[in-house]
């Protein structure tokens, strides 16, 4: 499906919209490529020239502090121009309005645009109606699929773990709405991890999960058990209206990562969250600031993977255009 | 009035189980004879259709027509010229007009409006509650007294169940037929498409099928309940399908049907976030399909229909949950409902028996049969005369749908309205 809209004939990105449809060699591909950027913030000049002249517009649908923070930096870095648009979707003619403005900035020679849109499917709806030489990177769309945020967890893991082949992955929460757990189960499955499992009760599932090639936990002590990493899930404040969930207070006692709700995990396990983090819903204090928790590297690895696939769908277009 | 011998053709007429190539006469607008001409009949117009397949007009039970109110998708002059050029003669329009067909005068207009054209019968379906609110029935006798062959309230949900039963009893006393699209809303909730495999993967909210499957229990109960004459429309799953047939096996007189596209495409058709694909009831599983093709064989559906929703391209121009739903399918209805012939699920005649006297039967209409004394509506198509589907060519102003670049074997080479000749293939279209 999307394979063939974000990637050339040759393998190359022309957009990134998607880990699902992305081989093992192109993961590794972008972790490396990260890998190359990673030092740059560590500069006293903190910038490389690859993209002098070029245009990204951050084109936000959604309200986004972190995300649109890292890409921004990450297009500075590689001194490129950013243009950060916060678009509000109006309730009658969104449709015809992202149409729209898109057009306008395609009229402005933007060459690439980062999308964060709450409706699924509308990196791809960008994509496909974008002019030809510009790059579209899906910065999240709706709950379907959040591909940096899931490549910069991978990065992360890769970092602290090496290897990916023997390790069992938890994840933990609201699968159902969450964009970040779909590309990480499909990341994770590509680089050939030993078990992924998902653990949440049922109204925080889709059913059908077990085909995203998951083991499906209802108990977070048998979910954990032996795990290597452990990853929660942000629990919106809207699932906590007593529909999906009866209170938070229950939540956290059934899901929340605290030191006893992870005494079957193996005592080397790391514990991630894609933030911003609810203290005593999704996990404790002691556990977020503890030894376990690489959250914070998850945040400075953000910046290194937004350059690389940046870099890269912006190489893409260069070489297409060259030909 | 031109007087017609149509010669040679394969007549079909499912009503009255003719199946065979011989001649139709028509005079005065009526079917005067099968077989032989009547005594003194002299053709102003001889036909001659070798090879061809000789049928009762279609009968379409749900075409949106756009007006009034959404004259930019689509008018009746456009539509009714596609129906024409699709053999369909009666088509039923719902009430999703603005304003909404709840009052006596948006009926006469476009009754009017239909008469104007002159293309194709429209039977207008009247809104069960006002402005298909959902609180307060509508005027269903003098809707009735209007022209409306049914009342429905599409997919605008009756959250009531009161007023839902009220509402069924008020229109049992009329002897009026209730519509019902069965769809719980608070299990709809903002479903998209098909809860299922699919939307895990897009992360899009699902429509389970319990949103229909609860709804068709608590609608046969309370059909059972009022009396009330119903039909399903646009059943997507399995499981309601098997309710309604044991609902008629038990004795109650429900009808139902599907519309051509359910019968071919299924929720993966969606994973591409190809907003073509976006319907509503949605695209559901194979097995889905499976059984619905299955009950259009055997007659549990009595009915299939196009569904027919034309759009302007922006509809369908955004990210897929936020696009409009529906399909452009007048002039797909015939020879999707004919691949289930070449697919080996149903003889031909049954299959048009879906297309004519089926959705006859459940208007209580006269047309959907060549029986001499009955209106001249005639479609005439060729079984084999390959053509692809190119949306820029569909004669509907909505070049909505997810068939183009489909072939297809049959097509329509004239229709008689009223022993008028509404359409005669171009050969160069």
């Amino acid at each position: 499906m999307s394979a063939s809209l974000q990637v050339d004939a040759a393998g190359r990105l022309r957009h990134f919209l998607d880990v699902e449809g992305l081989s093992r060699q192109q993961l590794i591909e972008i972790m490396d490529t990260a890998e190359s950027f990673a030092g740059v913030g560590d500069r006293s000049v903190k910038k490389v020239p690859l993209l002098r002249g070029k245009t990204v517009v951050n084109l936000f649908f959604e309200a986004s502090t972190r995300t649109r923070t890292t890409f921004e930096l990450a297009a500075k870095r590689l001194s490129a121009d950013v243009l950060n648009l916060n678009v509000s979707t109006s309730a009658t003619t969104k449709g015809e309005s992202l149409l729209d403005t898109l057009r306008n900035l395609e009229a402005m020679q933007a060459d690439m645009f980062v999308v964060r849109h709450g409706e699924s499917g509308a990196a791809h709806f960008v994509a496909r109606h974008a002019a030809p030489h510009v790059g579209v990177i899906n910065a999240g769309d709706g709950c379907h699929a959040h591909p940096t945020q899931a490549m910069l967890d991978m990065f992360t893991i890769r970092r602290v773990k090496g290897e990916f082949t023997p390790l069992t992955v938890a994840i933990v929460g609201d699968i159902l709405h969450s964009r970040v757990a779909r590309s990480q189960i499909h990341a994770l499955n590509t680089l050939g991890v030993r078990e992924v499992r998902v653990i949440a009760p049922q109204t925080l599932l889709p059913p059908h999960v077990e085909q995203l090639g998951v083991q499906v936990h209802h108990d977070i002590v048998e979910g954990v058990r032996d795990a290597d990493v452990i990853i929660t899930l942000r629990l919106q404040r809207e699932r906590m209206d007593g529909r999906l969930l009866p209170s938070k207070h229950e939540y956290f006692q059934l899901y929340g990562l605290t030191e006893s709700n992870l005494s079957t995990a193996r005592p080397d396990a790391i514990v991630m969250h894609p933030g911003p983090i609810n203290r005593g819903v999704e996990l404790d204090s002691g556990t977020a600031d503890g030894p376990r928790s690489v959250i914070l590297q998850q945040v400075t690895h953000g910046i290194a993977i937004r350059m690389a696939v940046i870099s890269m769908v912006m190489a893409g277009h260069a070489v297409e255009a060259t030909a | 009035m031109t007087r017609w011998q149509i010669t040679a053709g394969r007549v079909i007429d499912p009503a009255g189980g003719i199946d065979r190539v011989t001649d139709l006469f028509i005079a005065d607008g009526r079917i005067v004879a099968l077989d032989k001409a009547p005594e003194g009949f002299t053709a102003d117009r001889v036909l001659e259709v070798p090879g061809q397949v000789v049928c009762p007009g279609l009968i379409d039970l749900s075409a949106s027509l756009r007006e009034p109110g959404f004259e930019h998708k689509a008018s009746i002059a456009s539509e009714a010229a596609a129906a024409a050029a699709s053999g369909i003669t009666t088509l039923c329009c719902p009430p999703d007009t603005d304003p909404v067909i709840d009052t006596p005068a948006v009926v006469d207009l476009i009754s009017h409006r239909a008469a104007a054209v002159g293309l194709v019968r429209v039977r207008p379906l009247g809104a069960l509650t006002q402005g298909l609110g959902g609180e307060r029935l509508s005027e269903m006798a003098a809707l009735k007294a209007a022209g409306c062959v049914g009342v429905t309230n599409l997919l605008w949900p009756i959250r009531d169940t009161q007023l839902l039963r009220h509402a069924m009893a008020y229109a049992a006393t009329f002897d009026l037929t209730v519509f019902l699209h069965p769809d719980e809303p608070w299990l709809r909730g903002a479903g998209c498409i098909h809860e299922g495999e699919v939307s895990a993967r897009l992360g899009i909210t699902g429509i389970p099928e319990v949103s229909e499957t609860v709804a068709v229990a608590r609608d046969l109960a309370l059909i059972a309940h009022t009396g009330v004459r119903a039909h399903f429309c646009r059943l997507s799953t399995a499981a309601a399908v098997g309710l309604v047939a044991a609902a008629r096996a038990d004795g109650l007189p429900v009808t139902a049907d599907a519309c051509a596209h359910q019968l071919h495409l299924t929720e993966i058709d969606v994973s591409d976030f190809d907003s073509a694909f976006h319907v509503l009831p949605p695209l559901r599983t194979q097995r889905d399909r499976d059984a619905l093709r299955a009950a259009v064989a055997d007659g549990t559906l009595d009915a299939v229909c196009s569904d027919h929703q034309p759009h302007e391209a922006e509809a369908k121009l955004a990210p897929l949950p936020e696009t409009e739903p529906g399909i452009s399918g007048l002039e797909t209805l015939l020879p999707l409902t004919l691949r289930l012939v070449d697919d080996g699920l149903v003889e031909l005649p049954d299959a048009l028996a879906r297309l004519t006297s089926g959705p006859a039967a459940v208007l209580g209409s006269e047309a959907g049969t060549l029986q001499p004394g009955r209106a001249a509506d005639v479609c005439i198509f060729d079984p084999d005369r390959p053509w692809h589907l190119d949306p820029a060519r569909l004669r509907s102003r909505g070049r909505n749908t997810p068939f183009a670049g489909w072939g297809f074997a049959p097509r329509v080479t004239h229709t008689l309205l009223g022993g008028e000749l509404v359409h005669a293939m171009d050969e160069n279209r």
